[in-house]
């Protein structure tokens, strides 16, 4: 007790050194805590945004810096067929993908929200193909769907529902079908475990007071259960949005925008225009056509963040 | 339950939780199948007579053997493995420290600048990377490791520190002024008492910035060119194809193989992977 004592007050009276004074104060401690995060986001974000814009005004190509053109880009690629199927497309894939994702997300949360032998370990393989990589997995998908050796013809046809073969890469809009279902597949997963983990913080109390007052199944789903799990919802879906308007992988592999560009998203478009040809500034134009939706989804999610929290 | 109610639940849970599983499982079980079996029976036509694609009875592993001593495989997922681990490090230290700042430290725009931390979690990689090529090459890390390393901290970092706010949020102050007025500094108290608290919110983070950094792939394919620097993702895409012919076998074990990994990591921390995930969306 007294040598304790005696320690505390030979620290106190020698000075602290300059650097760890400047630490007791909160502001100091902010500053040096944040700047490596605020060096690395400006380095490798702020700052290719700017030169994103920069870059989508000129008439850059590999290895050319060329000169400034105004909107000429982006009055391009507002004229260009291509461009403006993959606007089409990326609207229809997110949109079709979002609302299949989240019908079958949810029934698939319901169901693993029930007491069943296995729980856990059915839980972890359910999120297998949302951690695998997207085009690791995505290769094996378009290995089903191969024209001739395609396991899913196999299926269709021995089960009596097909005579001849479905070149599902081959037709444009089989082929987005396609695309589409490999993304429910690995969005599904996403959304039934984070709305499980949603409906699990709904007390099942209130279920059973709703059930004892004569409520039916779904009428205590539809007055209960879903305004609960709103807020959950709604994050999990807008974060799903962005991700898969900006999606690129699963595009890449299955068809590489194909057949005859008719698959094309926002980002495969730019990729194949920007790095495949090399029209730099065209390509990052293509980019930086997605920003304006990004940041609507953005804003909502923000102001819908800030409402829940003040209530 | 109610009597009666036999057929309900298989008819309202048995039959649906099956056809989830066979959905969601299958492509695993079909690269898996793919990845054994002998040239001869893959490719056979869907409609030959006597073909049973769900089995094989003639495995081997001439697919994986072509993987390792015919490609640079083993190059590649060394290339991933380090790439994940050291981005994942300086994700987690920066995040750590920001997460602290911003949840227990009163400075000012700490409001706003924690808002924009958020936005930057927001911004897919795929709008960014036709300039960031540009700048990677302008800072001759192109076709290097540490082009990646650098860059995939951008997208995890801001998860990190959503993700660690809310950990900090829940250490109550009192335990950190017990330790400030035993003497210890600010630093010490970050260090020594409000950080081990949270090592359950380090290690979810961190699980989920390694699964995301070992599934990265446009960066990886357009910083990286040479093969021997490529990752799995980018190397079995570029390297398994050439032209219009997709050598399957291989591409299936290599995809099998270069998912073991991360499925490893995951299953040894699903726990934390899970909180990870709903952490990461309720903030």
């Amino acid at each position: 007790m007294s040598i304790s004592a005696v320690s505390t007050t030979t620290l106190r009276e020698a000075p602290p050194p300059r650097r760890q004074r400047l630490l007791e104060d909160e502001r100091w401690l902010a500053f040096v805590l944040l700047a490596p995060t605020i060096v690395l986001l400006g380095m490798f974000i702020a700052y290719p945004f700017i030169r994103g814009i920069l870059l989508s005004v000129t008439s850059s190509r590999v290895g050319m810096p060329g000169d400034f053109v105004g909107l000429a880009n982006f009055y391009k690629i507002f004229n260009d067929g291509i461009f403006r199927t993959a606007v089409y497309n990326t609207f229809l894939y997110t949109g079709v993908t979002t609302v299949f994702k989240l019908g079958l997300g949810l029934w698939l949360a319901m169901l693993l929200n029930r007491n069943f032998r296995g729980k856990a370990f059915i839980r972890a393989f359910i999120l297998l193909p949302f951690i695998i990589p997207t085009v690791l997995s995505t290769f094996a998908w378009k290995w089903m769907f191969d024209p001739t050796f395609s396991v899913l013809n196999w299926l269709l046809y021995h089960l009596g529902l097909i005579t001849g073969r479905i070149n599902w890469l081959g037709d444009p809009d089989l082929a987005m079908i396609s695309i589409i279902i490999v993304n429910i597949w690995r969005g599904v997963p996403f959304f039934a475990i984070s709305l499980l983990a949603g409906l699990q913080t709904i007390s099942p109390e209130l279920n059973e007071a709703a059930a004892i007052d004569g409520a039916k199944p779904w009428q205590r789903f539809w007055h209960i259960t879903w305004p609960l799990l709103l807020p959950v919802t709604m994050v999990v879906m807008l974060f799903s949005v962005i991700q898969t308007f900006a999606d690129f992988q699963i595009v890449y592999v299955m068809t590489g925008g194909g057949p005859a560009n008719a698959t094309h998203l926002f980002a495969t478009y730019a990729y194949q225009i920007g790095i495949g040809t090399g029209l730099l500034s065209e390509g990052a134009a293509i980019s930086l056509a997605m920003f304006p939706v990004l940041l609507l989804v953005v804003i909502i999610q923000l102001l819908y963040i800030r409402r829940v929290e003040v209530r | 339950m109610i009597e009666g109610a036999r057929w309900r639940k298989w008819v309202f849970f048995y039959v649906p939780m099956a056809l989830f599983l066979l959905f969601l499982l299958f492509p695993f079980y079909w690269m898996v199948i793919t990845s054994v079996r002998p040239d001869g029976e893959l490719y056979r036509p869907w409609n030959s007579s006597n073909y049973n694609p769900f089995w094989t009875w003639k495995p081997t592993w001439d697919h994986v053997r072509y993987l390792f001593e015919e490609t640079l495989f083993a190059s590649w997922l060394w290339n991933t493995t380090f790439i994940a681990l050291a981005s994942t490090a300086i994700s987690l230290v920066c995040g750590v420290f920001a997460g602290y700042a911003l949840s227990r430290l009163n400075f000012p725009f700490a409001g706003s600048l924690g808002t924009g931390i958020f936005i930057t979690y927001l911004v897919p990689q795929t709008l960014l990377f036709i300039p960031l090529a540009e700048i990677i090459r302008n800072y001759r890390l192109g076709d290097t490791p540490w082009s990646l390393i650098l860059t995939y901290p951008t997208f995890l970092t801001p998860f990190c520190t959503w993700l660690m706010m809310g950990y900090f949020k829940a250490v109550p102050k009192e335990l950190e002024e017990c330790a400030r007025i035993d003497g210890a500094s600010r630093w010490q108290a970050m260090l020594y008492i409000v950080i081990p608290v949270a090592i359950p919110g380090i290690l979810s983070a961190g699980i989920f910035a390694f699964t995301l950094s070992w599934n990265e792939f446009i960066y990886a394919l357009v910083f990286l060119s040479s093969p021997e620097q490529k990752t799995v993702p980018v190397g079995v895409t570029s390297e398994l194809i050439r032209g219009d012919v997709f050598y399957w076998g291989p591409l299936m074990a290599g995809a099998l193989l270069g998912s073991i990994p991360v499925a490893i990591a995951y299953s040894f921390f699903v726990e934390h992977y899970v909180a990870g995930l709903t952490g990461s969306v309720k903030g």
